[in-house]
């Protein structure tokens, strides 16, 4: 403890270079700091990396290792491209779900730099991904690692197999259903690698026996086979087509199944970032200008420390107006941190208007409250029970309201007294993964007729489907093998329908199947 | 708990597969844009990457995603002037990204994406599939001509490499070694004859025996030998089989009144793609420009592309003189002949079937290979068919096509060095 007492008010550094020292140095100290508001985190791996390598990282959609694709080429030229140019600067930073957490540093950055990051990814991404619900319940941080290892050595043994073209035509297949391969209301089945690989073998027999079962054509009794026949298959609508396909697609060979459950598993793995966006960063951010401000009032940082600190942390607050030319959709890190400061906020000096909107937190400890908002909730759920008014009127929030059967736009709510629980409503809406992706699913097979698979889109908002859905539907066709039909409904009315092959063009050789495109083994 | 791990020496290229796989999956893409390149870049110009832009939907991935259009409803910060309720007129055109902008962000994707080639890749595209016919024969298994190197010394060899300074080293310590001991006796013998002389001079016998013992020792070591063959060191040379890459280019063209700097132009990028090809495949390369009209001359590469001339043709003067100049300097031991000739197909008709007889008797049995392009959108003349007699007699290492255009250029290129299977 004299040590430490000794140490208070001597700056760690004076410098803006970096050494190994020095960030173990800040870190012990974010640590103890971050320690004393009981922020539960995994360990952390801390990786000092050049300006390639996180373009590499980059490219691999933050992975530390994944298998090969294209895509993941393409994403690699675009950054290389743009940063060459200085179009763009990288990341300061990538963290990774994984225990331990795995955070990359870039050596380009100052000491400043260095230690806003630790205490961004390290104590706070690290703890969100400890913490939260979504994070608890889908994704097994400890053997993600082990996962990827798995799936990348799985797929380069088929590409070794059946060579890249086959293999690279079942995965951009996969991906473009990437985003309707997760399981959205049960929870899924924790991964393991070595469970995977002990169970594969056994798995494919097993799976490849009950398809044969479903697409049986042996006749069976006359008098109990109709009857079942006649009930609907599969018996609910199905929103994970990706898993639908690995159980039930009748003509994917075993190791096929496999790569399409190696791409909805990692679907599943990215499924709670994509649903907690503002949550993350925000509370990632919350926790840095926390940190960092505390480490400033101990006096271990130097003012030119700070302000450096508040100039970058100010650029990544920045939300621009919806008339700037910079202006794209509102920025997750601005939301997110101005909501949890107001959590905060309300529960130290709470005013009239919170106490009447947020009676449960207002003046409650701060601690507790933000800690709660961080575990229980995502985006969506977040925002509907946390938004204040002050952030609204602090943000300017407005709606706009866009009917393509009216001439003019409508500005529905904005931010005063009767537009906060609208705006509120809306923008927690627009959040809502299911309201920004189209609610497609699966909705019959045909089983003793041509085999087609017939998918539901329910309209809402009589919003229609992109122009890139046919291209869906055709590697689609080419993962189920028969025809596909897609149906909108709005209502229980069928309004439009979409077929793969297009009706009466059945034999037509445009739309290859997987099982022609690869030779037997 | 912390650990910080330094990862900067860890492999930077890990995207460097999927590159690769990115450039498999659009090189029909590539290549056009290659092939593009070639035709429009100026010669001097070869040496560098390419940007190559794919049309963004040739690229998008899809997937399910909502259109523009039903009823969207967004929220946007920063408001300034709007009111509850208030109309706005629709913006037009995506252009300050209100209303529908973010809905759909990958929706048309009308961008070109670009990227950048390196020049290898460049020349990889360019000549990929294609091959030099017959660069078999005389490549690294050729082993027609040697080259001697040194390897040190060692103790037989040829007299006349014989190495002198070691010899005499190995002699003289020869010597050393086997009279060592008598000397050194005889040094004492001396010194106790000296000796005997001033102290004893009456001591004859013992002076006696002395002097027989020097004259013993003396006679001793005068029987080792100033050079034995023991001693003998050679330099030894070891005969090294000499790949031969090196290579002769030989660029003959008709610059008679009749051939236009366009045409010339044309013929210069065929030149130059056939010099880009050798030197991808050759350590060293030679580039002979002859040009000709009724006389042949050799020439700089400035000349013979740009000097202007005049007058009449006779094809057969720069065979002669190509036929001289190999003679002279290019043995075929040596060098792998190329050969390329431009021309516009006129020939002064008497000329043509000399100029077979020069290629079939003099020419072919040398070279490699001997490309002829007849640049010209008209009938072919007396040469062209003359020629394809000799086409007819080596099969394997003679080719003619014709251009018209530049563009024709590098399919004709392939063409003629198309692959073929080695037999």
């Amino acid at each position: 403890m004299s040590a430490r007492e000794k140490k208070r008010g001597q700056p760690i550094s004076t410098g803006s270079e970096w050494t190994f020292e020095l960030i173990r140095a800040y870190d012990k100290e974010i640590a103890r700091i971050a320690e004393g508001y009981a922020l539960d985190t995994y360990p952390n791996q801390i990786e000092v990396i050049t300006a390639e390598q996180m373009m590499d990282a980059y490219a691999s959609v933050g992975m530390p290792l994944g298998y090969h694709h294209w895509s993941y080429g393409k994403h690699f030229l675009s950054t290389e491209k743009s940063y060459s140019r200085g179009q763009m600067g990288l990341a300061y930073e990538i963290v990774i779900n994984s225990d331990p957490c795995i955070a990359y540093l870039m050596e380009e950055n100052t000491i400043c730099m260095q230690a806003l990051v630790v205490a961004h990814a390290c104590y706070g991404h690290n703890s969100f991904f400890k913490g939260n619900y979504l994070f608890r319940t889908w994704t097994d941080a400890s053997s993600i690692i082990d996962y990827l290892v798995f799936a990348k050595q799985y797929i380069m043994q088929c590409e070794e197999r059946y060579g890249i073209d086959a293999v690279e035509d079942l995965l951009d297949s996969c991906h473009a259903l990437m985003n309707y391969g997760v399981d959205r209301y049960k929870r899924p089945y924790p991964i393991s690698a070595e469970e995977e690989r002990q169970r594969q073998k056994e798995r494919e027999e097993h799976l490849q026996r009950q398809i044969n079962d479903l697409w049986r054509t042996i006749p069976k009794g006359a008098d109990k086979g109709n009857e079942k026949d006649a009930g609907r298959f599969p018996a609910e609508p199905q929103e994970n087509i990706l898993y639908f396909l690995e159980k039930h697609a009748p003509l994917l060979e075993p190791w096929q199944r496999e790569v399409v459950r190696i791409v909805r598993k990692i679907a599943q793995y990215f499924y709670p970032q994509r649903q907690t966006q503002v949550m993350n960063e925000g509370w990632a951010t919350f926790w840095h200008y926390t940190l960092m401000n505390d480490l400033y009032d101990e006096g271990l940082v130097t003012d030119g420390f700070i302000m450096e600190f508040l100039q970058s942390h100010t650029s990544v607050i920045y939300q621009p107006p919806f008339d700037s030319p910079y202006y794209s959709g509102i920025n997750p890190y601005t939301l997110g941190f101005a909501m949890y400061s107001d959590i905060r906020r309300m529960c130290e000096n709470p005013t009239e208007e919170d106490k009447r909107w947020f009676p449960e937190i207002a003046g409650s400890d701060w601690l507790s409250a933000v800690k709660f908002a961080m575990k229980s909730f995502k985006d969506e759920s977040f925002i509907l029970q946390y938004l204040s008014p002050k952030v609204i009127r602090d943000l300017k929030l407005f709606s706009v309201m866009d009917d393509d059967q009216k001439d003019e736009l409508v500005v529905p709510a904005i931010h005063d007294e009767p537009g906060y629980q609208t705006i509120r409503e809306t923008l927690a809406a627009q959040y809502n993964l299911g309201n920004r992706e189209p609610n497609i699913q699966i909705f019959s097979i045909n089983r003793r007729g041509d085999r087609s698979l017939t998918l539901r889109h329910q309209q809402h908002d009589r919003k229609p489907l992109g122009d890139s859905t046919e291209e869906v539907l055709k590697h689609l066709h080419r993962l189920w093998g028969f025809d596909i039909h897609l149906e909108t409904v709005r209502g229980d009315q069928v309004i439009q329908t979409q077929h793969v092959p297009p009706r009466g063009e059945s034999d037509s050789n445009e739309y290859p199947r997987l099982d022609l495109a690869i030779p037997p083994i | 708990m912390s650990y910080v791990i330094d990862r900067r020496l860890n492999g930077k290229n890990k995207s460097t597969v999927n590159r690769q796989r990115f450039l498999r999956r659009y090189r029909d893409h590539i290549k056009k844009a290659v092939e593009e390149a070639v035709s429009r870049r100026s010669i001097t110009d070869m040496e560098h990457g390419e940007q190559i832009s794919i049309p963004g939907r040739d690229i998008d991935e899809p997937l399910l995603h909502h259109g523009r259009g039903g009823k969207q409803t967004q929220v946007h910060p920063g408001n300034k002037e709007f009111t509850t309720g208030e109309r706005i007129p629709r913006p037009q055109g995506g252009g300050g990204g209100k209303g529908a902008g973010k809905a759909s962000n990958s929706g048309e994707g009308m961008d070109e994406f670009s990227f950048q080639i390196t020049q290898e890749e460049f020349l990889d595209f360019m000549f990929e599939d294609l091959e030099l016919p017959n660069l078999v024969k005389r490549q690294l298994t050729g082993t027609d001509t040697f080259k001697t190197v040194r390897a040190g010394v060692s103790n037989d060899g040829n007299p006349s490499r014989i190495n002198i300074v070691r010899t005499l080293r190995a002699s003289h310590a020869r010597r050393i070694a086997l009279s060592g001991s008598s000397r050194s006796k005889l040094h004492l013998a001396i010194a106790e004859l000296d000796r005997l002389k001033v102290e004893e001079p009456d001591n004859f016998a013992d002076i006696q025996a002395v002097e027989a013992e020097i004259v013993l020792l003396r006679a001793r070591i005068k029987r080792v030998p100033f050079l034995d063959t023991f001693d003998l060191k050679y330099n030894l040379l070891v005969k090294q089989p000499n790949p031969s890459s090196k290579a002769v280019m030989f660029c003959l063209m008709d610059v008679s009144g009749s051939m236009t700097q366009a045409t010339k132009d044309i013929a210069k990028r065929f030149f130059i793609l056939l010099y880009l090809f050798l030197k991808r495949n050759y350590e060293k390369i030679d580039v002979v420009f002859i040009r000709h009209h009724t006389s042949a001359r050799e020439v700089d590469e400035e000349e013979f592309f740009y000097s202007r001339e005049t007058g009449g043709t006779i094809v057969s003067s720069a065979l002669k003189l190509m036929q001289e100049v190999m003679e002279a300097r290019y043995p075929t031991s040596e060098w792998n002949i190329y050969a390329a000739q431009a021309s516009d197909g006129d020939n002064w008709n008497d000329d043509s079937p000399i100029c077979r007889d020069i290629l079939m008797k003099q020419i072919m049995p040398l070279v490699q290979y001997f490309t002829y392009v007849e640049i010209t959108p008209r009938e072919h003349q007396a040469l062209w068919f003359e020629y394809e007699q000799v086409g007819e007699a080596f099969a394997d290492t003679f080719a003619q096509q014709q251009l018209v255009s530049a563009g024709d250029i590098y399919p004709v290129f392939r063409e003629l060095f198309q692959r073929r299977l080695v037999s």
